[in-house]
């Protein structure tokens, strides 16, 4: 059914999507630097959070600011049971990247039976409100001990090896969420959450049941922020309260995914990738961690101004435009190689 | 022929505001009914009340002989009830296409449903049909926000078949809709009718009203106040008196869902 003219644009994303994924594993090999590979893993575990919020936020059109405590349970998670087990510092460790996810997901479930009854800014308001409430909790509660925070194992391994062995591991996380948020464009589910986004009601009364797919959609989105939360406790070492579960992060996440194109698949990929190396840069470069928060605020209101629906989907609406206005054949190869445009072929490819 | 659709007793206040007062209705099955009355007398608020939108103070909707009162929206489609907005109600952002492919299959598990690609080949095909049968086929992959009033208005009753439900309520089907456009659209309620499909029809448009229907019934301030052929309703005083009395309201809203 597709046009025959749709098949080249195809290849050509396929093609970028592939040469980003062979740029993204050769990076640690050519870069060594151990000060640039650890940015890179922190840009990989925010690449992984955009991308599983926006599996959410951005299809259903529910803006959650409470991902944080999937990060945070997963860090906990790692730290806890790392701890009360006595994991050997090592590779055996890495396996409770996913423990950190599935716990995540079970944390989603309340949290999800609470907020998802709002919508809009009263959801907004209410996922702020339960961060609030389990930072508190692990502020509080005697198992998380509390604000002196939980020492995880570290190995004693080279700073190449260290980095290296994180990057890659951050490397996989963030090609499962990319693999969930991809199928679930494909599949009937995501083809719900769009038709929530655009008119909830209007789905209920066509069979769609939307409390359902809402909850399992934030279960879904759960699962890869509390396994990148479990990276981030055992690269860094030890946890607090304050910085597993950071308020910031939320903040930052979304606007990650505003940045690159709120409900696409390679824009919160895209604001990660950007905006998460110039944070780092800025935190080492003038030690002051919050001079950040100003480029960030200023570059979010540039994008908003400029455009106000993303990277990803304005560029894409102009390089459609081009190429309807100029033979369809000649353009295909001037397009922007990487970051790949928004899937032409998804069956459910029609978002902004 | 047999009761498929039917209101017992519903009342409805909204604050101080009596928007329905002991309404009852029949709708047998296979027929095509019409509900009638001037603006604010409570006939969208019926329709949100038997499709689950809104629960009724008091009274039950009963389909095909069980209690749906209080039901969910999605529930009652399961149930073969599917309807139509009077302000059209369709996916904006979604390609005309993909708005024919939300609505559930009725026989499916759930996760099964969910957890599979956006649409089989046969729901394809069945989406192509409906868009053909509505005339929207070139249309298919065109942003649905982009179509025109009267063009929504087909898509929202295409998109509803495609669940193949047993009844189909439909809120002004003809209103703001041009002459041409209202009689596609009395075409294909007449051929799905024929089909064995049942009909309840929120309609101002007299003519549309009298082509089409088997029975008709006048509401009034939130009461029916007279059913029957729609020859009979047509020259009963007390339709023309509920009309010319003025709206109940002045305001005419579609759904308010909160
Ligand atoms: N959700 C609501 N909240 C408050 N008042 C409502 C609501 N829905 C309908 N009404 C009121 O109930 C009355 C009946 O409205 P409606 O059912 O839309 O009439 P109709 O469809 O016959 O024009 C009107 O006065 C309307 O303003
Ligand atoms: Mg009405």
């Amino acid at each position: 059914m597709p046009p025959v003219a749709a098949a080249r644009p195809r290849l050509v994303v396929a093609g970028a999507w592939a040469a980003f994924a062979v740029l993204l594993g050769l990076f640690p090999v050519v870069f060594t630097n151990p000060t640039v590979t650890t940015i890179g893993v922190f840009t990989l575990v925010y690449m992984t959070a955009a991308v599983a919020w926006n599996s959410f936020a951005g299809y259903s059109g529910y803006v959650a600011l409470g991902h944080a405590v999937f990060f945070g349970t997963g860090a906990y998670t790692m730290a806890l049971v790392s701890t009360h087990w006595n994991f050997a510092a090592g590779y055996t460790m890495f396996a409770l990247v996913p423990a950190g996810g599935v716990v995540a997901a079970l944390m989603a479930i309340p949290f999800g039976l609470i907020a998802l009854r709002t919508r809009r800014h009263t959801f907004v308001v209410i996922t702020i409100a339960v961060f609030f409430v389990v930072q508190l909790l692990a502020f509080n509660l005697g198992f998380t001990q509390g604000s002196s925070g939980v020492q995880v194992p570290t190995p004693t391994w080279g700073a190449t090896q260290y980095n290296n062995s994180f990057y890659y591991v951050t490397l996989g996380v963030l090609a499962f969420a990319l693999a969930i948020s991809a199928a679930i464009r494909r599949s009937r589910f995501g083809l719900q959450l769009l038709a929530i986004r655009d008119d909830e009601d209007r789905a209920r009364g066509l069979g769609v049941k939307v409390q359902r797919v809402k909850l399992l959609s934030f279960m879904v989105s759960a699962v890869p922020v509390g396994m990148v939360g479990a990276i981030y406790a055992f690269f860094i070492g030890q946890i607090f309260p304050q910085f597993a579960f950071d308020p910031l992060f939320d903040v930052t996440v979304a606007l990650m995914a505003f940045f690159g194109g709120l409900g696409t698949l390679s824009g919160p990929l895209l604001g990660a990738l950007v905006l998460e190396p110039i944070q780092q840069y800025l935190t080492l470069q003038y030690s002051v961690g919050s001079v950040y928060l100003v480029i960030y605020g200023a570059l979010f209101l540039l994008v908003i101004l400029v455009m106000p629906r993303g990277i990803v989907p304005t560029l894409a609406e102009r390089v459609a435009a081009r190429r309807e206005r100029t033979q369809a054949a000649r353009l295909v190869g001037e397009d922007p190689g990487v970051p790949p445009v928004v899937d032409v072929g998804s069956p459910v490819g029609a978002s902004r | 022929m047999s009761a498929l659709l039917e209101v017992r007793g519903i009342s409805k206040s909204f604050g101080g505001l009596q928007a329905l007062q002991d309404c009852s209705l029949t709708v047998e099955d296979g027929s095509i009914t019409a509900l009638i009355g001037p603006n604010g007398s409570g006939k969208t608020t019926l329709f949100n009340i038997i499709t689950g939108y809104v629960t009724p103070d008091s009274g039950t909707v009963t389909v095909a002989g069980a209690d749906v009162t209080g039901a969910r929206p999605d529930q009652i489609f399961a149930r073969g009830l599917g309807r139509t907005f009077q302000l059209t109600r369709i996916f904006g952002r979604l390609t005309v296409l993909e708005n024919m492919l939300v609505a559930t299959q009725r026989k499916e598990g759930w996760l099964r449903s969910v957890l599979r690609p956006a649409a089989s080949e046969l729901e394809q095909r069945r989406a192509y049909e409906l868009l053909d049968f509505v005339g929207l086929t070139r249309l298919a992959s065109a942003r649905a926000g982009t179509l025109s009033y009267g063009q929504r208005k087909l898509l929202e009753l295409a998109y509803v078949l495609v669940a193949d439900p047993a009844v189909i309520l439909l809120d002004e089907p003809a209103g703001g809709v041009n002459p041409t456009l209202i009689n596609q659209i009395r075409d294909r309620i007449t051929e799905l009718n024929g089909q064995g499909k049942t009909f309840l029809v929120i309609e101002h448009n007299m003519e549309f009203v009298m082509s089409l229907s088997h029975q008709v019934t006048c509401m009034h301030q939130g009461t029916p106040i007279i059913t029957g052929p729609p020859e009979v309703v047509q020259s009963d005083h007390r339709v023309l008196d509920a009309y010319l009395g003025g709206a109940d309201e002045e305001e005419e809203d579609d759904v308010a869902v909160g």
